[in-house]
């Protein structure tokens, strides 16, 4: 679905960030990417979601060259890849409904056909009490929820999680990894960005660690 | 997501009606309706929309009044017979209507009688005054076809050699000063308004620039989401239209007051001195059709004005969202 061929990313002309990063992310797989702070995780997971571009290497995204892709054409792929930031970005004037329901209200469908969807998937990651609240009034872990029920709220047939766990306690951190678990189960590849060990002993998963700019995959 | 599994569902199915039901409320703006930088924005647009409202309609009333002044005083011309030994002044100013009156292009003559020119040196000379005892010139008044004037000078030539002591005054020196002076009061006039527009033009273009600046974070959630770019632009665009609208409606309105206020004053006030005085120089107050259509033109483009900044801030955002390299981070 996603490969990274020989791809290095240097921010102007330090030094390289990223340095030949070669991956493969299958469908429906399951990963966790790992690495110390400041190793390249947040900037990996532009690279997957197209918000920026390598200086060098190849990525074929859904079987499309990266550097190929147009403007116009980035909004359609997007809509294939569902991402939870690691600051949310849940937009404070708008309830938790409206915010999960936002993917789907910018592609001009009409409420209606969504709003059970979107009430489902509220309950289904526990924010069903709390969706017509605006997220000053939500926990950490409620945003964090109610981002990620945004970026599944589309189906999406992979999902980037940056540090989907760094703001909440242990075990909503277990309850929130079951959840991608279970997603996955339903056929969405997850790649998770985190540097919470204790996490990734929970589930026996490829983790891809990220070291001094290299990538190393531990299938 | 239909396919998920429902095992993680804690409420009852009452209870999710219930939540359905209160869902089918209006959605919120994706752009916020309101915020203190909105509110700045609608405030500086409705003050630049109010001082140019305010220019325009000055320029207006000028130019009008202008135009009057000019079209007034050459409708008429005189004859001024000045009085010397052995000369009939009756019999003068009778020769003088008469020559005169028949010059193609004029209307009409008419003879300021004693009273009359009594009258005019009242102010001067006190009341009950003897025209008799003074040498004061007497006045012949021409009325003229503005639109096919007399030959002055054939005029002029016919009766100097009959009235030595009578002189024709076209009122051309005064004509030609007041023009030059309206066309020079207007020219200031435009200069100032354009001065104003452009002081409007740029500073709803930083305004709602400024305004744009609080929005940045809602154009990158909505491009992340797989919002088109062309989608985010036009609901920055459609808000921003109301911002401006709303601004420009409300300073295009308080202006169109001051000027029914001036003119209600002025037509209240008729027949007293300030009030003849005001009305001397600029005409009854009113801004005519012309003026009103003007404030709502101004209204218009103002309004588009704001939509179209928005607009270009937004493309502007996306574009370097697009093709940020990663030396912009």
């Amino acid at each position: 679905m996603i490969r990274f061929e020989n791809v290095g990313l240097r921010y102007g002309m330090g030094p390289e960030i990223l340095r030949d990063i070669s991956l493969h992310i299958p469908e429906r797989s399951f990963q966790f990417l790992s690495g110390p702070s400041g190793a390249g995780k947040t900037t990996l997971l532009r690279l997957l979601f197209m918000s920026l571009k390598p200086t060098r290497g190849l990525i074929t995204i859904f079987g499309k060259d990266r550097s190929r892709i147009s403007r116009s054409e980035l909004p359609h792929l997007r809509r294939r890849i569902g991402v939870v930031f690691q600051d949310f970005r849940l937009l404070d004037h708008m309830t938790t409904y409206e915010n999960v329901a936002l993917p789907l209200r910018v592609r001009g469908r009409e409420e209606a056909t969504y709003r059970t969807d979107v009430t489902e998937l509220l309950k289904w990651v526990g924010l069903g009490e709390r969706m017509h609240v605006l997220p000053p009034v939500l926990s950490g872990g409620e945003k964090q929820r109610a981002a990620i029920a945004r970026a599944l709220i589309e189906q999406p047939e992979i999902l980037l999680a940056d540090e989907p766990t760094g703001n909440v306690d242990p075990p909503l951190a277990r309850r929130l990894l079951r959840l991608f678990i279970e997603l996955n189960r339903l056929g969405t590849a997850v790649v998770i960005a985190t540097h919470d060990l204790g996490l990734m002993e929970q589930v026996d998963a490829r983790r891809m660690i990220l070291a001094g700019g290299r990538l190393d995959v531990y299938d | 997501m239909t396919e998920l599994s429902v095992e993680h569902l804690h409420e009852e199915p009452a209870e999710m009606a219930g939540a359905v039901q209160r869902v089918q409320r209006k959605m919120a703006p994706i752009v916020p309706a309101q915020n203190i930088a909105g509110r700045a924005l609608v405030l500086v647009i409705a003050i630049m929309t109010f001082l140019s409202c305010l220019t325009f309609g000055a320029v207006t009333l000028v130019r009008d009044t202008a135009s009057v002044w000019e079209n007034q005083i050459s409708r008429e011309a005189t004859i001024q017979i000045k009085p010397v030994e052995g000369l009939d002044m009756e019999a003068a100013l009778a020769q003088a209507s008469q020559i005169a009156g028949e010059f193609p292009g004029v209307k009409e003559t008419r003879i300021i009688d004693r009273d009359a020119t009594a009258r005019l040196l009242e102010p001067w000379l006190g009341s009950g005054l003897n025209i008799d005892e003074l040498p004061v010139p007497r006045l012949v008044v021409v009325t003229i076809d503005e639109n096919n004037p007399p030959d002055f000078a054939a005029m002029r030539a016919a009766i100097t050699p009959k009235l030595p002591s009578a002189a024709l005054d076209d009122h051309r020196t005064w004509v030609d000063r007041l023009v030059a002076m309206a066309r020079t009061t207007v020219t200031i006039g435009i200069a100032v308004l354009a001065l104003m527009l452009s002081a409007t033009v740029l500073t709803v273009v930083f305004a709602t620039r400024g305004a744009m600046a609080g929005n940045g974070h809602i154009i990158e959630v909505l491009h992340f989401v797989g919002a088109e770019a062309r989608f985010i632009a036009r609901e920055f665009r459609w808000h921003f239209l109301v911002t401006g609208m709303k601004g420009a409606a409300a300073g295009g309105a308080a202006a169109i007051l001051v000027f029914i206020v001036f003119s209600w004053w002025s037509s209240r006030n008729m027949a007293t001195p300030q009030a003849d005085q005001a009305t001397a120089l600029f005409g009854n107050f009113a801004i005519g059709s012309a003026g009103y259509l003007g404030v709502g033109l101004m209204v218009l483009v103002i309004g588009a004005l704001t939509a179209a900044t928005s607009h270009a801030t937004v493309v502007t955002y996306l574009s370097d969202i697009d093709i940020r390299q990663p030396d912009a981070n």
